[in-house]
């Protein structure tokens, strides 16, 4: 079907624009920008990859750490022989497994099934880490074990502070790693570290989002329900972020997985060197002498005290951009991406609504079939009264009756309960979709600030030059020169330098997220569509197979029953 | 659809005049009449007959709720022992009580009442039966509001009333604080199957009640789903948009669907239930009267032992009290033999009931259950044909 060319021509696109972005920042040495370092691991890491496509959480890494959901005890009962042994989750509607399901769709079947990740299918991959079963390799993670563990240093607490530690392991047969298997034990806030570096090196980029910080105490920590819940959105995050064509290859994912001990990520929370950062550059920002940003710094978007200038700067070129009578010197122009983003806000409020509905429908699946089954119990109670105390054979034949449509109601609302598992999992790709219109959002947003600092710098320089040619100004009229005006033009020809290159810079990395977003837009919509296509078979083709059985299984008790009829009138 | 529509021969068709005595009646057209909180509805009762004692082969009336409350009354007064058929509980919420759904069911039930007593072969002889189904809606209204006291309580009261007699009789005659109740272990067996078999109803009728409702819930909520895939089909487009658009659509016409649906449960299977339910209430009614019918036997027969002694110390005495004392012994005695004999009718009575209450409800339950089932099926197969139906593009779609 799909997937193969269409992500090898997109890696292509973005080993260019890698390559572009290299150029820039190889003369810069100072390495506080995560991205440096990385971009030249990419280099070296893409050239050692030798395939690099489609994750595929394969039938064969035995689910066995997997969803509840995906095995539950009874579904084996009913397990038809022309699925794939390794799964047990579906039960393939026997008319169709005859008629409709080739050889080739015995992948979908499996896809369907949910094999191994939340249920949904699709050749492509990509966003929602699913399986495909054309390609041979895959990396797989699964988040098991989590551990209490102590707070060794400097805890303000006595009695100190516990965390939980998760067991994280991947299996992969992709080269360039350490061996096929291995593990590392993570906690929550090594997550939080590596979603922030990649959110800087990945800019443009959707980005799975991570899991939510909950601003916990000790004990809720404690419960089981809440450490199992992180637990799985942990593992749906990493099988995410391995999904991801471009961000699965990435370094910080990298040593997240495979470096034992300490990750060795610089944490955000690094609040003291930060400071020490602004504490330095503070006094030069407030006695207004110009101080150029540097072109490493413009990589990323003023945050934190470190930048106060910048963002001073930046938020009061916002305000030119947005009340300013003029025109910004570079705008926004790309109609295709204007429209692009109205569509993405649109099917983001779509899905938002169709999301809620479908969760109530399957809140009315499986109402329907728990008041199914408590009814067939109540008839069984009938049942069991009316033989036990049976005077006259009307009674027993009323009994016999009850309990055939006791039975039927029991086997109609297991089914129902079925079904409704299986809803869930297809209808999950509503809601996966819904989240990753956050990091859409993220992705556009890194667009519109690294705009932003390209505007800012192109009036920087523009007021630059305009001292500089009243300096010089007012420096010819003196004869022979003015040496501190002299002195300070060549300081603001310096500046002015200096602030090019962070010009050209920062218009490099914006085109770099303008295609960044581009290409991810059309993955996004070209693997959406695949996906909600599958999803809609799934979800047909599962309400057909359930309607089926259960039709079946009243007809049976109709006929049992039919004498009734012909007795009336 | 119309279950217990037995009438005691062939169907209402005035062409077998001649030969099969029938007697069949339909409750039709409910009319809402009156307004603000006097307003009720009326039906129109329609009989058709050839018994004898009948004015004339068809014969249409005007009744409302009341007037078959009356005849339930009268006929549970009448005919001791017999399990007289439910009549639909009095509405107690007034928000339903001029629904569409609620109207329906209630006239279907009397219809089904007034059924049950036409083919009963005793119940069907009753002249307040006949004034019923012929009497001018003003002597009807007559009737009506003369009665009052005992036949305008519910069985359950009227057992609660008896109870209180008799436990105050006992004490005073007897001296005794145990009520004396029949030492008929069958009887006893027969009570405790009575009592435990309405708990058992109850709780299937209250989940078949759920499940209507349930039917109606999943109906909306595809009809929810529904529209949120259409816009999100149309906010997709092309294909994708598509194959959202018809998945909407088709969820839209199962909505629909399942609606009925929960009509077709709620007629054909909840109110079987229900009405069988109402049965057993009506055998507890029974119940209670054998139980007074016993306790009377059992006081006159005290009474008696009393007035034999009496007598005797009299004769003794050759008292002039004696004439006196002889007549009133008589009269006690020919009471006590009828209230013995009242009594054993009951019982007798009673035996035969329960043996056509059995029969029937089987034959009740069976259809309802066909009913039930039918409706199942059918509405699966609905459900699948509907969701097939799109397969084909879906299949396009994704090759």
């Amino acid at each position: 079907m799909m997937g193969s060319e269409n992500l090898d021509s997109e890696e292509a696109h973005m080993y260019a624009s890698r390559e572009e972005m290299e150029n820039l920042v190889l003369d810069e040495p100072s390495n506080n920008n995560n991205g440096t370092k990385s971009f030249s691991d990419y280099r070296s890491a893409m050239s050692s990859l030798a395939d690099t496509h489609h994750p595929l959480s394969s039938p064969m890494a035995a689910p066995a750490d997997s969803d509840p959901l995906l095995t539950p005890p009874p579904f084996r009962d009913f397990r038809n022989p022309n699925v794939a042994t390794d799964n047990s989750s579906y039960i393939e509607p026997p008319s169709y497994s005859d008629v409709i399901f080739s050889p080739f769709d015995e992948n979908a079947v499996n896809e369907i099934n949910g094999v191994d990740s939340p249920g949904r299918s699709s050749d492509s991959s990509g966003f929602l880490s699913k399986s495909t079963s054309s390609s041979s390799d895959y990396v797989k993670i699964t988040v098991s074990n989590p551990q209490k563990e102590q707070e060794t240093s400097n805890s303000l607490v006595p009695g100190g502070n516990t965390y939980v530690t998760y067991l994280i392991t991947t299996r992969t047969n992709i080269p360039g790693h350490n061996g096929s298997e291995f593990s590392v034990r993570r906690r929550f806030k090594d997550v939080v570290t590596l979603s922030d570096r990649l959110a800087e090196s990945y800019r443009g980029f959707f980005i799975p989002p991570r899991p939510d910080k909950n601003v916990v105490e000790s004990q809720v920590m404690q419960k089981q329900e809440f450490v199992e819940q992180r637990r799985v959105a942990l593992e749906k995050y990493l099988r995410r972020l391995a999904g991801h064509p471009v961000i699965r290859k990435s370094d910080e994912l990298k040593v997240f997985l495979q470096v034992q001990g300490k990750l060795p990520l610089p944490t955000s929370t690094d609040v003291a060197s930060r400071m020490l950062d602004g504490a330095v550059k503070l006094p030069k920002q407030l006695f207004g002498e110009s101080v150029a940003v540097a072109p490493h710094e413009v990589v990323q978007p003023a945050k934190g005290a470190r930048d106060l200038l910048r963002i001073f700067k930046e938020l009061k070129q916002s305000m030119a951009n947005d009340w300013g009578g003029s025109k910004p010197p570079v705008v926004e122009e790309d109609k295709e991406f204007l429209k692009k983003k109205e569509r993405m806000h649109d099917l983001e409020q779509q899905l938002s609504n169709a999301s809620q509905q479908a969760e109530s429908l399957v809140k009315g699946q499986q109402d329907m079939g728990e008041t199914m089954g408590e009814l067939g119990l109540a008839f069984i109670k009938l049942t069991k009264f009316e033989n036990e105390e049976a005077i006259f054979n009307s009674q027993r034949a009323r009994a016999a009756d009850m309990k055939n449509v006791a039975t039927a109601a029991v086997k109609a609302s297991r089914f129902y309960r079925e079904l409704n598992a299986q809803t869930v999992k297809h209808l999950d790709t509503l809601h996966e979709y819904l989240g990753l219109m956050l990091s859409v959002h993220g992705a556009f947003s890194d667009r519109s600030s690294a705009l932003l600092t390209v505007q800012t710098l192109i009036s920087e320089l523009s007021s630059l030059h305009l001292r500089a040619e009243k300096l010089e100004a007012a420096s010819s009229k003196i004869f022979g020169g003015d040496r501190s005006r002299i002195r300070k033009i060549e300081e603001l020809k310096e500046t002015i330098r200096v602030t090019e290159d962070a010009k050209h810079v920062a218009t490099g990395e914006y085109e770099r997220i303008k295609e960044n977003n581009r290409s991810e837009l059309e993955r996004l919509g070209r693997e959406r569509r695949a996906d909600f296509l599958n999803m809609l078979k799934g979800f047909v083709l599962n309400q057909v197979g359930y309607a089926e059985k259960i039709a079946n299984v009243w007809a049976k008790v109709a006929e049992e029953t039919s004498a009734y009829t012909r007795e009336s009138t | 659809m119309e279950q217990q529509r037995s009438s005691s021969g062939s169907s209402h068709s005035p062409r077998s005049s001649s030969s099969q005595p029938y007697l069949s009646i339909s409750v039709t057209e409910p009319v809402k009449l009156g307004n603000g909180v006097q307003a009720y509805i009326s039906y129109r009762v329609i009989t058709k007959t050839n018994f004898p004692e009948y004015q004339g082969p068809e014969k249409i009336v005007i009744r409302r709720y009341s007037d078959f409350v009356w005849l339930r009354d009268r006929l549970f007064e009448k005919y001791k022992g017999v399990f007289i058929p439910p009549l639909p509980e009095k509405s107690t919420v007034e928000k339903f009580r001029f629904s569409a759904e609620f109207i329906e069911l209630r006239r279907q039930a009397l219809d089904i009442f007034v059924n049950r007593i036409a083919s009963h072969h005793e119940l069907q002889q009753s002249e307040d039966l006949r004034t019923f189904l012929q009497a001018d809606e003003e002597t009807m209204e007559r009737l009506r509001s003369q009665e009052t006291g005992i036949f305008k309580k519910k069985p359950a009261d009227l057992m609660q009333i008896f109870k209180e007699m008799q436990t105050r009789v006992s004490d005073v005659v007897l001296g005794k604080e145990k009520p004396v109740e029949e030492s008929n272990p069958e009887y006893e067996k027969l009570k405790n199957y009575i009592f435990e078999l309405e708990n058992h109803l109850s709780e299937a009728q209250k989940h078949a009640y759920r499940l209507v409702k349930r039917h109606k819930e999943l109906g909306q909520s595809l009809s929810d789903f529904g529209k949120a895939a259409k816009l999100l089909g149309a906010c997709e487009g092309h294909a994708l948009g598509k194959a959202f658009s018809d998945l909407g659509t088709k969820s839209e016409t199962l909505s629909v669907r399942l609606q009925k649906e929960a009509h077709q449960l709620l007629m054909n299977f909840e109110e079987p239930l229900k009405d069988y339910v109402r049965a057993v209430q009506s055998i507890k009614a029974t119940i209670a009267e054998r139980a007074n019918a016993f306790r009377h036997q059992c006081e006159l027969a005290e009474t008696i032992k009393l007035k034999e002694i009496n007598l005797d110390k009299l004769m003794l005495t050759r008292s002039d009290k004696v004439g006196e004392a002889e007549l009133e012994y008589k009269e006690l005695k020919a009471e006590s033999e009828e209230a013995t004999r009242r009594f054993e009718n009951i019982v007798r009575v009673m035996n035969e009931e329960i043996v056509r209450f059995q029969d029937q409800k089987t034959q009740d339950m069976g259809i309802a259950f066909h009913q039930f089932a039918k409706g199942q099926s059918r509405l699966a197969n609905n459900i699948a044909d509907a969701w097939r139906s799109l397969l084909p593009k879906l299949e396009a779609c994704l090759s």
